[in-house]
């Protein structure tokens, strides 16, 4: 039972209408989770300025506030009080919807995150399938942005955005399916309980195909072709300044947040740790997992567009399929107390399929003949 | 039936990220693949070969600066050449080495900022610059020692160098050259193996041999296709020929040789001011004896030299007046982007940015 | 092209910016930091010695620009009293061939370089503005003779022990909010 059940079961108690029981614990539950991730966004925002600066021997922003960490509040106050510019020749309704798409969904995703044991908004019995539904919402509203922009580096943006999202959309879907089947269930609460060791172990293939895919879903470098500065400039959100654009940038840290905690959750026990309370563990994994992203961002080149769609197509799919096959016969024929063999089999299969990929495939085309 | 199309008009610059300066490209796309390319230039126009017709010798040298502002300091020098060919004059020994000593130190400052761009264009968020722009700093603190400046140094002179090494100057150079081959090492191990690096620029915006010999390109572009020429061993000004160095070459001619190429000489220019610092004379003049209004007698010369973007010329007209009767400026990466065409036509828009970038080019040069 | 090499060379580059992540910065909070800067620093002002200037223009014909107004008249004996000596510094290029032209030494390039104005009327260095006085010092830019007195440049490439450039891992912004006005 959620702890949203209990005080729904509280309130009955205390006789209070049927309507007033429904709609309490649903509004403080909203709220609780707007409060929760933007305050961590705001951390984020300013971690990742801060982390970046020291990888690049800078110091980041240090002024405003203790270590600078008030300077996400003046940039959002400062991006709030920019003048809202619409081209002139924009499709002004999409042009104000794409935002609200974009980040609706990704809050959206919160729902479904366990935070701690009990600590969930709603604990859907379908709670996988849910993200993966709503997170590909999201690419609607980005494509409806770059159209509506009626701007060419915006329109390049948008066509990215569909090839990428969609492509990556599912080797990120087939090793979510290895986690449930060996959790046996789609419910977030269900597959954190049924990690006694921590699927990354279990299925170390599994989480670099779903960290991969993820790092294409949520546009991070090397995958940050939607927004590749050097290329289409800023990619969908070229023409949006002000509150929209402010949108955009949440959602772009909110994705992370959420794809980390979804990665946490599935992969890395969730909440589950000694000694410290489950929030705590819970936030420890999430940002080990985006400093590892920033970490990635302050190295890596991105790649080129055909190559990225290769990249999905010819090494995330097939590897991820296997090990789909490889997991699903592994849990059909082993029984469940040689969790260690398993384990030492996936690690064995995991090296040999990268290095036999690594060996066979090529990584997009050359030069087009015109 | 086939379906009708179009081809997609996307003007890249004159303000855009990735173009170095005010350049603007007028590219023709099908889908993501270029099909045709239009380089627009002359945003930075400042008619500085106009200007010198006007100026005194020793006065049109700040100009130079203004050139290729990255590398400055063999702007001047090629300038000087031109006038003391012209001049018939000798400079001295110390300042010879001076000259090759900074030459080679503006050499590695500007391959530094032309590989840490490069990377940058390929998506790699500003750390590869970071890292560049340390070593770039320690030179720029050691030309503001020499000559007071960071950018825009006028230090070379019609006959020598203005200004005698300050005291401080020699242990900074030696420490530095001692540092240099470990962050040179460590360039390497960030991104010269990246895989990613390797997919997006090997075989990427070939130039062939032939190609780049028709158009008469220079300096690490030429190198790169496998052309072993380089004015500093073929027509050694100043005093190269003393030194021990060596050419390095690429075979293919990518974006991925033209960024080894340069870092191969980055390394190539470490052994030359190791020999140039052990050689040079302890005490002597910095600077001929050369009249503030210098009037060279009438005729004309050209004096060129392996700038770090190719090679860099300055013809001079004289009428045996204080001021050239005619000034001309042979830019190198004017003639190095000529080569644009040939090498993105068929590419995708994200390597039409990293083969813009792997030329190298300083708008204050080409537009002049 | 194939990842032949498993990733190796971008667990290399990883590697590096991690060990990067242990060194200090190399930039500095400049407001609240200076750094000294070289002794020859061609600064935005220029430092003229009236007593030393005999008007003989050689600095106006060398500049570039043709930035440098002055004026003479004869005064007592054969010498030439200045009546306006005025250089635009906002169409200054310091190049510095001025003071290298200056046969008796009268001009030297100045220390500072924090010059905004608000007006460009205010660029103009009249001969007031051009004297010596406590915040408006000489260089030694072509002139050796204050060379001892300035401090030693500080150097990105020693550290702070041997006299280089401040670095340290600057943690709080309590320490010194932005001093200058």
């Amino acid at each position: 039972m959620t702890l949203l059940e209990q005080f729904q079961l509280l309130l009955k108690n205390a006789n209070w209408p049927d309507w007033a029981v429904y709609l309490t614990p649903a509004i403080a539950g909203i709220l609780l989770i707007l409060v929760f991730v933007l305050t961590i966004i705001i951390v984020f925002i300013w971690w990742e300025r801060r982390l970046l600066g020291r990888f690049q021997l800078r110091t980041g922003p240090n002024r405003c506030g203790p270590e600078g960490i008030f300077q996400p509040i003046a940039t959002a106050i400062k991006i709030l009080l920019k003048e809202d510019i619409v081209p002139d020749k924009a499709d002004k309704l999409l042009h104000f919807v794409a935002p609200i798409i974009v980040f609706v969904p990704i809050l959206m995703l919160f729902a479904v995150i366990p935070v701690g044991e009990g600590a969930i908004l709603v604990d859907l019995n379908i709670g996988i399938i849910y993200i993966i539904a709503i997170s590909s919402i999201s690419v609607i509203g980005i494509f409806m942005a770059s159209w509506a922009s009626n701007n060419k580096y915006s329109l390049i943006a948008g066509m990215r955005a569909i090839a990428q999202m969609v492509s990556y959309e599912l080797p990120v879907v087939l090793s979510i399916v290895g986690v449930a089947l060996v959790a046996g269930s789609f419910s977030m609460l269900k597959i954190v309980e049924a990690q006694g060791i921590p699927y990354i172990l279990q299925q170390p293939l599994g989480f670099i195909i779903f960290f991969l895919g993820a790092l294409a879903e949520m546009n991070r470098s090397p995958f940050d072709l939607l927004e590749a500065d050097s290329e289409i400039v800023a990619g969908y959100h070229i023409e949006y300044s002000g509150m929209k654009f402010a949108m955009f940038y949440l959602g772009e840290y909110g994705i992370v947040l959420a794809y980390a905690g979804i990665m946490a959750t599935l992969f890395l026990g969730g909440w589950q740790g000694p000694l410290l309370p489950p929030i705590v563990w819970f936030l420890i994994k999430v940002v080990i997992i985006f400093s590892f992203i920033i970490w990635m961002r302050a190295t890596l080149p991105r790649l080129r567009v055909d190559q990225l769609m290769s990249f999905a197509w010819k090494f995330l799919l097939p590897m991820a399929v296997i090990n789909l096959v490889i997991i699903a016969v592994e849990v059909l024929v082993l029984p469940l107390s040689m969790q260690w063999l398993i384990i030492i089999l996936n690690f064995g299969f995991a090296a040999a399929l990268i290095l036999l990929w690594s060996k066979l495939f090529t990584l997009g085309g050359g030069r087009v003949e015109v | 039936m086939p379906i009708k199309t179009e081809p997609f008009y996307l003007n890249i610059g004159p303000q855009h990220p990735s173009t170095h300066g005010v350049f603007r490209l007028r590219v023709a796309l099908d889908g993501e693949v270029v099909v045709g390319v239009e380089p627009i230039i002359g945003y930075l126009h400042r008619g500085i070969e106009k200007l010198a017709e006007t100026r005194t010798y020793t006065q049109t040298i700040p100009f130079t600066d203004r050139l290729d502002y990255l590398s400055s300091m063999t702007n001047n020098l090629a300038y000087c050449l031109a006038v003391e060919k012209l001049g018939g004059l000798k400079v001295p020994e110390r300042a010879e080495y001076i000259r090759v000593i900074f030459s080679e130190i503006m050499r590695i400052s500007s391959h530094m900022m032309a590989v840490g761009f490069f990377l940058n264009d390929l998506g790699a968020m500003m750390t590869p610059v970071l890292y560049m722009w340390r070593e770039r700093e320690k030179i720029m603190d050691m030309f503001e020692m020499v000559c007071g400046q960071r950018l825009l140094y006028n230090y070379m002179r019609i006959g020598g160098v203005s200004q005698n090494l300050p005291d401080d100057f020699m242990p900074a150079v030696k420490k530095f050259l001692a540092e240099m081959p470990k962050y040179i090492d460590e360039y390497d191990q960030l991104l010269a193996q990246n895989e990613i690096l390797l997919a997006r620029s090997k075989g990427v915006g070939i130039l062939s041999k032939d190609t780049a010999i028709g158009i008469g390109a220079s300096g690490p572009v030429l190198r790169a296709s496998g052309v072993k020429w380089d004015i500093r061993k073929m027509d050694p000004y100043s005093i190269y020929e003393r030194f021990d160095f060596e050419v390095p070459t690429g075979d293919t001619g990518d974006c991925y040789d033209r960024y080894w190429v340069r870092m191969l000489e980055i390394r190539q220019s470490v052994r030359i001011l190791e020999q140039a610092i052990a050689q040079i004379p302890e005490k002597g003049a910095v600077c001929a004896d050369v009249p503030q209004f210098f009037r060279p007698p009438r005729g004309e010369a050209y004096g060129y030299l392996e700038g770090p973007k190719g090679n860099i010329g300055f013809y001079i007209v004289s009428d045996g007046s204080i001021a050239p009767y005619r000034l001309h400026i042979y830019p190198p990466t004017l003639i190095n982007i000529t080569a644009l065409s040939d090498m993105v036509i068929g590419w995708k828009v994200a390597d039409l940015i990293i083969i813009f970038g792997s030329i190298d080019v300083v708008l204050g040069e080409i537009d002049r | 092209m194939k990842f032949e090499r498993y990733g190796i060379g971008i667990a290399k580059g990883m590697a590096l910016t991690f060990r990067h992540l242990f060194r200090s910065p190399i930039t500095i909070q400049y407001p609240d930091e200076k750094l000294v800067t070289s002794r020859r620093i061609r600064g935005n002002e220029l430092v003229w010695f009236p007593e030393k200037c005999t008007g003989c223009a050689t600095c106006a014909k060398s500049c570039p620009q043709g930035n440098i107004v002055i004026s003479t008249h004869r005064g007592e004996g054969s010498k030439f009293e200045v009546d306006i000596f005025e250089i635009d510094s906002g169409r200054c290029i310091f190049c510095g061939l001025c003071v290298e032209s200056c046969p008796y030494d009268a001009l030297a390039m100045g220390l500072s370089y924090e010059c905004a104005k608000y007006r460009r009327g205010d660029l103009i260095l009249s001969k007031e503005k051009l004297a010596v006085s406590a915040n408006h010092q000489p260089s030694a830019y072509y002139r050796p003779q204050f060379e001892d007195k300035l401090p030693k440049q500080s150097l990105l490439l020693y550290n702070q022990a041997e006299g280089g450039q401040k670095l340290k891992f600057l943690p709080l912004s309590k320490r010194k909010r932005g001093s200058g006005a």
